[in-house]
């Protein structure tokens, strides 16, 4: 089984548990957070809730700590996001920064919904730019997240470096427990092998993340 | 003036904004400078006026197998009360046992009053020209001046606050996004977009007294409902149902968060 498809399963029997203990509370109080989310999304089919209503622990635990969470919790959610990783099928964490370039810049995809939803198949990015800075000059870029310009140039394009990059465009997580960056990787957003482009985009001498 | 002498000057104004816009991102400068000369150049008219127009004429024009106006809708404050009312919203209704926000409660409205059956009413709410958009625009801009007040003490406005609240950091979906992902801290933007920091009431009371808002980039005036809508497509999550608990919830939350800042609106955004 794919780490997606362990992670649904996980979510799916969760679910269920807590679909059957909200029928029961749902009938007891009507503010219960589940009965709000089955009234308000009621077109919602069974694979949207489960892939975009339902929560999975982690995403719970940062909710009830409102991503703050006390240091025991936070050790225990970067220790369950450690053993989500998975590696492009030929090993290589670096691949090709023009692709990873593109995947920086789109911010479609997986949008749903009957008032303006992606076409089917339509590309899937990153959107690193909404939080990120990256290539010089590219001005249009948010600030949620750190600047990433001259990120090779720091951290140098090493073995060592591309496992780091790798790993916290996967998860965040693994680092930083309730980081505000999705988990790219472990909920199946992008590929492996998009990963490692984008690792290339960042640490690649010739990408212009790290233009002199 | 006639209506089209009202409106030239919005529509000039409209393209050379859109220019601006465009310029101000590829300067770097933010979309709220370039949307503030606009402004500037309208001398502070608003294109949501036209909307608000049409507003007025849809609450006074009887309408519906009933043939009745919505004069008598009351909004919160008594039937046919209009100053202030939309300040004071989302609030509970006795008559309906529900806590509804403008949306929601024209729509009661228009139900009742009117006979026009729900569906009718609310099948294409979100679209650019809705009898909705045109009615919460009238609305609000009868709040113009007055202070945001939900302080949100009543049980079930209460209960439903703190829904509104766990909800805006609820985590879930392929991206992990809450609304406290983009909303929760000071001057940050998504890309060159500002996003304001719910939780500081100084920011909610600057956001949430300008809308609903003329959104120069849809050329219509979006409703909270729709921008909130909007955020949730983001999040990609499944679209909530119009006036779902969901989205009274956190207008809740939004109009507590901002109560004290004084109504502006119908203002304009990007
Ligand atoms: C919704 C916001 C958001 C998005 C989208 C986002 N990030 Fe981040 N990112 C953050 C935040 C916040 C941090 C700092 C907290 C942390 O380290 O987790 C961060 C940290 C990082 C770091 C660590 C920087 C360091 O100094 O070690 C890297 C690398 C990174 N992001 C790469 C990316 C890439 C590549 C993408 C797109 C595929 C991306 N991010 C998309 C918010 C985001
Ligand atoms: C991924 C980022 C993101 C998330 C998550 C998000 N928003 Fe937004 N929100 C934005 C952006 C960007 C804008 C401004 C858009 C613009 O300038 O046109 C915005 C605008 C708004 C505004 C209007 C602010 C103003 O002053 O004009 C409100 C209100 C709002 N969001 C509420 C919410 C709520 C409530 C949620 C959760 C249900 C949410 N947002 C989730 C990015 C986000």
């Amino acid at each position: 089984m794919s780490a997606r498809g362990l992670h649904a399963g996980i979510v799916i029997t969760a679910l269920g548990v807590a679909l059957a203990a909200s029928s029961h509370a749902r009938a007891e109080d009507p503010m219960d957070m589940d009965a709000v989310l089955h009234r308000s999304f009621r077109t919602a089919t069974p694979d949207e809730w489960t892939s975009r209503l339902a929560q999975d622990e982690t995403q719970a635990l940062c909710s009830r700590y409102r991503n703050l969470p006390p240091a025991e919790v936070a050790a225990k959610i970067r220790e369950a996001q450690e053993r989500t990783f998975r590696y492009p099928g030929d090993g290589r964490l670096s691949g090709d920064w023009r692709d990873g370039a593109k995947l920086a810049a789109i911010g479609t995809g997986g949008h749903i919904g009957r008032i303006q939803p992606d076409p089917p198949g339509r590309p899937k990015g990153g959107n690193c730019y909404a939080c990120h800075e990256l290539a010089k000059g590219e001005v249009a870029a948010g600030n949620l997240g750190p600047s990433l310009t001259g990120f090779g140039l720091r951290l140098g394009d090493t073995a060592e470096s591309r496992a780091y990059t790798y790993r916290k465009i996967y998860n965040a997580q693994a680092f930083h427990a309730c980081s505000a960056m999705p988990r790219f990787g472990t909920n199946g957003w992008l590929t492996p092998e998009q990963i490692a482009d984008l690792v290339a985009y960042l640490l690649d001498p010739g990408s212009p993340v790290n233009a002199r | 003036m006639t209506f089209r002498d009202r409106l030239l000057p919005w529509v000039t104004a409209l393209a050379s904004c859109l220019v601006l816009v465009a310029g101000a991102r590829a300067e770097g400068r933010s979309a709220a400078d370039a949307i503030h000369e606009y402004r500037e150049m309208l001398e502070d008219a608003n294109p949501a006026d036209l909307v608000e127009m049409r507003g007025e004429e849809l609450w006074s024009t009887a309408r519906g197998p009933r043939h009745a106006s919505l004069e008598q809708c009351d909004l919160g404050l008594g039937p046919g009360v209009l100053d202030g009312a939309y300040a004071r919203l989302p609030r509970y209704f006795a008559d309906t046992g529900r806590v509804q926000d403008a949306e929601s409660r024209l729509v009661t409205c228009i139900t009742r009053l009117q006979g026009i059956p729900r569906e009718d009413v609310v099948r294409h709410w979100y679209r650019r020209g809705s009898d909705i958009e045109a009615l919460v625009t009238f609305v609000a801009a009868r709040s113009k001046g007055s202070p945001v007040d939900v302080p949100a003490r009543e049980p079930h406005e209460a209960a439903l606050l703190a829904v509104g609240a766990d909800f805006f950091f609820r985590r879930s979906g392929p991206l992990d996004f809450a609304c406290s992902t983009c909303h929760s801290q000071d001057d940050r933007r998504i890309r060159l977009q500002e996003v304001p920091n719910f939780t500081d009431p100084a920011a909610a009371r600057a956001s949430m007294t300008q809308w609903p808002a003329y959104r120069v980039s849809q050329s219509s005036v979006w409703t909270m409902e729709r921008r909130l809508v909007d955020c949730i497509r983001q999040m990609r999550y499944p679209e909530p149902g119009f006036a779902s608990d969901v989205l009274v919830a956190l207008q809740l939350y939004l109009q507590h968060q901002a109560s004290g800042g004084v109504m502006q609106g119908p203002g304009i955004r990007r």
